[in-house]
């Protein structure tokens, strides 16, 4: 066998198990939407998970947003006093976070903050056999344990999303106004001519909204199908973070082209 | 009713991959009764059980719990046949962010609607049943094996089921542990006038409680009778398995081609 | 007790995400302050050239804003351009009201400037503006600019 016959070997056999994922974590999805009950029936469930998911990612999110915010500030500054228009910051800056960086980073901090967690609390209740106990003992595990922490990330996600942006605005506000100078009412004012509701805000919770269906899915499917070890689970957790960043990443571009840009 | 057909297996064939684990197993257990699966490691025990709880489909042949067929049945039938079982898993499978308290309540807050006060009540018996009830405020990861087999045996009789599938029950404990879960076992089942399957290595305990045995071959159920009759049997392999020894029958070794032609290979 | 802590923080969570929404839409993006409250009448105006004007540009009086722009498009038999806009019924404007295409800063976005006019007869739903000014194109400022400079 030469060379390139290898090669092509190599392709199908990666296609095979690429397409055979993709269509199991479907699957997974698919039941995971129609056994949803549980979470709304019971919101004390929901509660627990928004905690985990939102409450705790909370910080993180916060702090982040400040310094990109303070750092768009400096940046947005330097290159528009080159142009002799400072008064843009305003909307440089929230246009940025609105549009772009605060959906995608909060969606990368959730993926390795939120997402890991979850990815191995369910290997881990895997390994020590708990999700089988769950089935023998007549509770479906996707219902009682997945579809909360689904729907739990599914809605946490806009919210960190909106803190990030919002957060990241002010930082900007304190560098143009406190610190440079600019002047407060223009840079407010700029802003709000800039700045559509419709387009800008809520495609920036469109957006976010999909980051988090992506990210949940990605992480509760890695977690369901890991291998019941604690290497498995290992495994299962740096796949989340990697692969929940590409897809984050992915999606955002899907989404600009298509919201934004009106391809 | 004593003596009614609790569990009915016929012919069943089931297995993981390509190989079938199970290649025919015919047993029943009836009510009443506990009921002992043993055979060495790999042989298909777990496997076993898993068919009996809906876990895993099934190839051929026909397995029946309280009359109706379970492996391969609809959703909504397995549920319900599983609301009448309890199953003590190997590993425990404790709810590690639980107590011991609210582990053993799990079962009753999601499939009763009883006031937290009667939850509480039946709790506090079952863990006294155990001897844990000072036990009651721990987390799983502060119990030792033998703890934490006891509780997640009060977990899986929380519900009162009229079936109870023990997993290993006797595996990593010491001989007064060991005596203590065997008699639990024996109690419990005639409490609830249950029946009961343990899976076990552990010959000696076992025949001082149970009322038949299975010994279970790869796949295959090699040997089957009363305690006694056991004991006293001149089949080769289950005398290798009751004295305990290495040469016989029974394989050390997993299928594999001879060792020459595996060193052979290497080589080339 | 274990619950309310959850319930506590959870809250707290809501209320914090729910207060950033509100900050983008109202502080940052204006959709507040880009309302024009209250009922409006609809007037058309012609323009040669409207420049960088998009619809929801703003209607300004004197600075303040009274209206929106609602709809543009090319009157097909003059090949001008048509902008409708939504102006505040509260301060009504006279008939021989001027509107011109003004840009905020050198750079910055265009809007409509309406210039009040001495008339008593007020302008109704559906009335035109009769008296225009076209955008100012920066190119062809720069332009005549150029072409005078090279006659000197
Ligand atoms: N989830 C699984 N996937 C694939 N093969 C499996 C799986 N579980 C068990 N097997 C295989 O099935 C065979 C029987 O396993 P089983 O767990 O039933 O043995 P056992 O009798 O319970 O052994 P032990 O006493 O060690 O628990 C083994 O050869 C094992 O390799
Ligand atoms: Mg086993």
């Amino acid at each position: 066998m030469n060379r390139g016959e290898a090669l092509l070997l190599e392709v199908g056999a990666f296609s095979r198990r690429l397409v055979t994922r993709v269509g199991r974590a479907s699957l997974f999805l698919g039941a995971v939407l129609r056994r949803s009950q549980m979470p709304f029936a019971r919101p004390r469930l929901l509660l627990r998970e928004i905690y985990t998911a939102g409450v705790l990612t909370l910080s993180i999110v916060v702090v982040s947003g400040g310094f990109v915010g303070l750092v768009l500030g400096l940046q947005g500054y330097d290159t528009l006093q080159r142009f002799g228009s400072e008064t843009a910051l305003g909307s440089v800056v929230a246009l940025s976070l609105l549009r772009e960086l605060g959906p995608v980073i909060a969606a990368l901090l959730f993926a390795s903050r939120a997402g890991s967690a979850m990815t191995a609390e369910i290997g881990l209740m895997k390994a020590t056999e708990q999700l089988d106990a769950m089935e023998v003992m007549a509770v479906d595990p996707i219902a009682r344990v997945i579809a909360p922490k689904f729907w739990g990330g599914v809605l946490v996600m806009p919210l960190l999303a909106a803190v990030f942006s919002a957060v990241g605005v002010l930082g900007g506000w304190f560098i143009g106004v406190v610190v440079i100078g600019v002047d407060e009412g223009t840079f407010w004012s700029q802003m709000q001519g800039a700045v559509s509701w419709e387009e800008d805000v809520a495609g920036g919770v469109i957006k976010s909204a999909v980051f988090g269906v992506v990210v949940t899915w990605i992480a509760l499917y890695q977690g369901w199908s890991c291998r019941p070890t604690a290497e498995g689970v290992s495994q299962a957790i740096t796949r989340t973070v990697v692969l929940g960043a590409l897809a984050v990443l992915a999606a955002d571009f899907v989404l600009t082209a298509f919201m934004f840009i009106g391809v | 009713m004593p003596d009614q057909l609790v569990v009915e297996v016929k012919g069943a064939v089931a297995g993981y991959g390509e190989e079938a684990v199970l290649k025919g197993i015919d047993c029943t257990v009836r009510s009443g009764e506990v009921v002992a699966l043993m055979g060495g490691s790999g042989s298909g025990k777990t496997t076993l059980l898993r068919l009996l709880t809906g876990q895993l489909p099934l190839r051929e042949g026909e397995v029946t719990v309280f009359g109706e067929r379970i492996a391969g049945a609809k959703r909504e039938t397995i549920q319900r046949l599983r609301r009448r079982l309890g199953m003590l898993f190997q590993q425990g499978a404790l709810f590690t962010d639980l107590t011991v308290f609210e582990n053993v309540a799990w079962p009753l807050r999601e499939h009763t609607r009883l006031p937290e006060r009667i939850v509480r009540d039946l709790v506090w018996l079952k863990l006294e049943a155990v001897g844990l009830r000072g036990a009651a405020s721990l987390y799983p990861a502060e119990l030792s094996g033998g703890m934490a087999r006891r509780v997640a045996l009060a977990r899986a009789i929380a519900l009162d089921p009229e079936l109870l599938l023990f997993d290993e029950p006797f595996a990593g404990l010491d001989p007064i542990s060991l005596a203590t879960v065997g008699l639990l076992i024996r109690r419990l089942n005639d409490a609830l006038g249950a029946a009961s399957v343990v899976v076990t290595h552990d010959v000696q305990e076992s025949l001082a409680i149970v009322d038949y045995v299975y010994v279970i071959l790869a796949g295959r159920i090699v040997a089957a009778g009363r305690p006694e009759e056991i004991r006293a049997s001149d089949d080769p392999f289950v005398r290798q398995f009751v004295r305990g020894e290495v040469d016989g029958p029974a394989p050390f070794h997993y299928p594999a081609p001879p060792l020459t032609r595996t060193l052979l290979e290497e080589r080339a | 007790m274990a619950n309310s802590r959850f319930d506590l923080w959870v809250g707290l969570f809501v209320v914090v995400g729910v207060a950033a929404l509100f900050f983008l839409a109202f502080q940052v993006s204006g959709a507040a302050s880009a309302r024009v409250t209250g009922e409006t009448i609809q007037v058309v105006a012609y323009f040669d050239n409207i420049g960088g004007l998009k619809v929801k540009a703003p209607v300004k009086s004197a600075g303040v804003l009274v209206g929106r722009v609602t709809a543009i498009r090319l009157d097909p038999s003059t090949y001008r351009a048509e902008v409708t806009m939504a102006i505040s019924r509260a301060v009504p404007f006279p008939k021989d009201t001027s509107a011109a295409i003004l840009t905020a800063g050198l750079l910055g976005e265009q809007y409509v400037g309406l210039e009040a006019g001495a008339e008593s007869e007020m302008l109704q739903d559906g009335d035109r503006i009769a008296v225009t000014q076209s955008a100012v194109v920066l190119e062809k400022l720069v332009g005549q600019f150029l072409v005078q400079r090279s006659a000197e």
